[in-house]
């Protein structure tokens, strides 16, 4: 473990060799030398990861390169056995999801978690219903109409198209339901939103409805990330890509100045086979920036 | 990036406030997609009425056959919501009518053989239900063991119980309080006079509601359909009226039922826990991560649904002037069967708490036509167990149905 417990040289993944995109000062989100063991199997190795305001980054990696597990660390459902998390430059402690709550770190999952026979006003606001106090304490009916203003608000802001707010949502479309666990984030002022396979179930239109959205809470000033493993829709939305295997970071690409076919090598590791033997990630992550 | 950018000046223009559909429009399009919502069960509620009125040679529509009929589903009613709530939560609970009888039984044992007063033996019986309905809620809410089984467990145990409670197989009631809740009936002018305000009350809330809502900017129901749920209201009141007038007047079993119906009728529709109760029976793992505790949920619907139980117990040996130690075998199959046939779902997350009302009339009608015709239990039963089955598949139908064609 010693040989993984110490944060990576900085250095390798400094902001600045990013480019133009809105990445001064501080990340919304830093995660350095995060490590996680299930048993014998090492999920995470000294993996360091950050996403600024106002930047869509893609996460992405063959099967149990790690992706989940990082992203169950950031949410609190997951406790990494080592490493440290800075959200907006300071030291934060997540250990329940509750913690990355207060922290307005949101995860949509790929269930979504809607309650299919709820309308989608109920279930933007549920567990966080607004109320009118009728009388103090004993009656205190919710109050609909302030819940459905802001729901038609926050949606619109998404640009999402329903028919209407009150019908239940298991009459909706996969994107719709999708823009409904989004927006759910966004009433709950997210600054980080992590989205797990957002577009994995989805059709091509409604796959585009979601693209959509996902550059306009960029364009609204929050940290997306985004978990895919489809490589054409990460291209589309994101501004870099940082590419797991076998619980590594190896690579991290601009979108501007990459193929899909060098994200595909990091992320099968073809023609960097030798990374592998040095068993670090900071030289993975050297060598694939030197490739850039 | 420039393919981006054609894809981002997408035309994403709002839609336009298509004009709302006419009522005929509305009645059309709903005949069309077979959703019919309340109406096949009020067909088939007429249907059975005419059917025991012209078998029972004009006897069932008699003043006093009908206020009998009302009196005799207070029970059903009071099983029947809670069995709603236990439903709406995806749970089942098979003790509801030995806890009604159990607690009916402390009552009388209470009033007649300790010599309780009666406002001492009415909330002994109900605060045993409402302990009751927490221990099943520990075993189904925190241990996760099967509310079929736990409830088994309850119904099987309970009957030991009420067994042990009357050794003598039944003990009459004396208190007249007591007797008296189920034989009077709230008379001229103060039954008409009641139900005056509520109707007011509830149009003034509807009126205030589009005030609200059009201040607010929001959609408007058009005005003939908010013009249409008052006036149903008010046809419904006046005819149960004009029943209840046409004998001696409004049972008070009744009254009570109807106050248990409107408050949780507020309760689920318009607080956060009938919210959360329907979150829990939609999704429960979403309704866990929206931060619902649905530990707690579980336990305060068990422990509802069992004090409901109490209280229709209360009812139950109230009318019978006296408590058994033989629980009415077709109990607890009318009040879960008079909440699935209200459209109430057995997969939870569906219903409504007037599907009770329906739903217990149709039972009650039933039981009460099969009773004109001199038939006895072994028919009744038979009867009952087939429209159960009939309820209970046009529910798995209409949710495979949903499952598939509205996504």
């Amino acid at each position: 473990m010693a040989e993984y417990a110490s944060p990576n040289p900085s250095g390798n993944e400094a902001p600045g060799a990013q480019g133009q995109t809105a990445q001064q000062g501080e990340p919304a989100l830093r995660l350095t030398g995060i490590s996680k063991a299930f048993g014998a199997v090492q999920a995470l190795r000294n993996v360091d990861f950050e996403v600024y305001s106002g930047e869509v980054v893609g996460l992405v990696g063959d099967n149990g390169a790690g992706k989940s597990t990082l992203i169950k660390a950031i949410s609190g459902v997951n406790i990494p056995d080592s490493g440290q998390i800075f959200v907006g430059g300071k030291h934060a402690t997540i250990t329940k999801p509750a913690d990355a709550t207060n922290l307005g770190i949101e995860t949509v999952y790929q269930d979504l978690a809607l309650c299919d026979n709820l309308d989608v006003v109920a279930n933007l606001f549920l567990g966080r219903e607004e109320r009118n106090v009728l009388i103090p304490v004993i009656a205190r009916p919710l109050d609909e109409i302030d819940m459905e203003r802001r729901a038609s608000a926050v949606l619109k802001q998404l640009d999402v198209k329903i028919p209407s707010i009150r019908v239940p949502v298991a009459a909706l479309s996969g994107g719709q339901r999708q823009s409904i666990a989004v927006a759910k984030t966004i009433l709950r002022n997210a600054q980080v939103v992590l989205l797990d396979e957002p577009t994995a179930a989805l059709g091509v239109a409604q796959t585009r409805q979601v693209l959509q959205m996902i550059r306009r809470l960029r364009d609204s000033g929050l940290a997306v990330v985004v978990i895919s493993h489809n490589l054409a829709d990460v291209f589309e939305v994101v501004d870099r890509v940082v590419v797991l295997r076998l619980g590594q970071r190896v690579a991290t690409f601009d979108v501007r100045n990459t193929t899909p076919e060098q994200v595909v090598s990091a992320i099968t590791g073809a023609e960097f086979g030798e990374i592998m033997k040095s068993d670090g990630a900071a030289n993975g992550n050297a060598s694939q920036e030197n490739a850039k | 990036m420039t393919s981006q950018s054609s894809t981002e000046s997408a035309p994403v223009a709002p839609t336009p406030a298509a004009a709302p559909p006419g009522p005929f429009e509305v009645l059309r399009k709903r005949l069309f997609q077979g959703d019919l919502g309340q109406l096949p069960v009020v067909l088939t509620l007429i249907l059975i009425a005419i059917f025991f009125e012209i078998t029972s040679k004009g006897i069932f529509f008699a003043p006093q056959n009908l206020s009998n009929l009302i009196l005799q589903i207070a029970t059903i009613g009071f099983l029947g919501l809670a069995a709603v709530l236990v439903l709406l939560i995806a749970e089942i609970d098979l003790s509801l009518a030995a806890v009604a009888s159990l607690c009916g039984a402390v009552l009388v044992v209470l009033s007649a053989t300790k010599g309780a007063s009666p406002a001492v033996a009415i909330i002994s019986a109900i605060v045993v239900g409402a302990v009751v309905g927490l221990v099943n809620g520990f075993f189904i809410a925190v241990l996760r063991v099967p509310s079929f089984i736990v409830t088994l467990a309850a119904l099987i145990g309970y009957t030991g119980v009420l067994i042990h409670l009357l050794p003598n197989a039944s003990i009459r009631l004396i208190d007249p309080f007591l007797s008296g809740i189920a034989a009077n009936y709230l008379t001229f002018p103060w039954d008409v006079l009641l139900p005056v305000p509520l109707i007011a009350l509830y149009v003034l809330m509807q009126l205030w509601t589009r005030i609200r809502r059009q201040r607010a900017g929001l959609s408007q129901a058009p005005l003939w359909e908010v013009g249409a749920r008052a006036g149903a209201v008010v046809v419904v009141s006046v005819l149960a009226l004009i029943v209840f007038e046409s004998y001696r007047g409004i049972p008070f079993s009744t009254l009570i039922l109807v106050t248990a119906l409107l408050v949780f009728w507020l309760i689920m529709r318009f607080t956060a826990f009938g919210r959360h109760v329907y979150a829990v029976g939609g999704n429960a793992e979403a309704a866990r991560r929206a931060g619902i505790g649905v530990v707690g949920i579980r336990v305060a619907v068990f422990t509802l649904a069992s004090t409901l139980a109490a209280v229709g117990g209360v009812l139950a040996a109230s009318r019978a002037i006296s408590a058994s130690a033989q629980i009415n075998p077709t109990l607890l199959l009318d009040a879960i069967a008079a909440a699935v046939i209200g459209g109430v779902s057995l997969f939870g997350g569906r219903g409504s708490v007037w599907a009770v009302v329906l739903g217990s009339l149709i039972i009650g009608s039933l039981e009460n036509g099969l009773d004109l015709l001199n038939q006895g239990t072994d028919v009744k039963l038979m009867v009952e167990g087939v429209v159960l089955l009939i309820a209970v598949t046009v529910d798995a139908i209409t949710r495979r149905r949903n499952a598939t064609g509205l996504r």
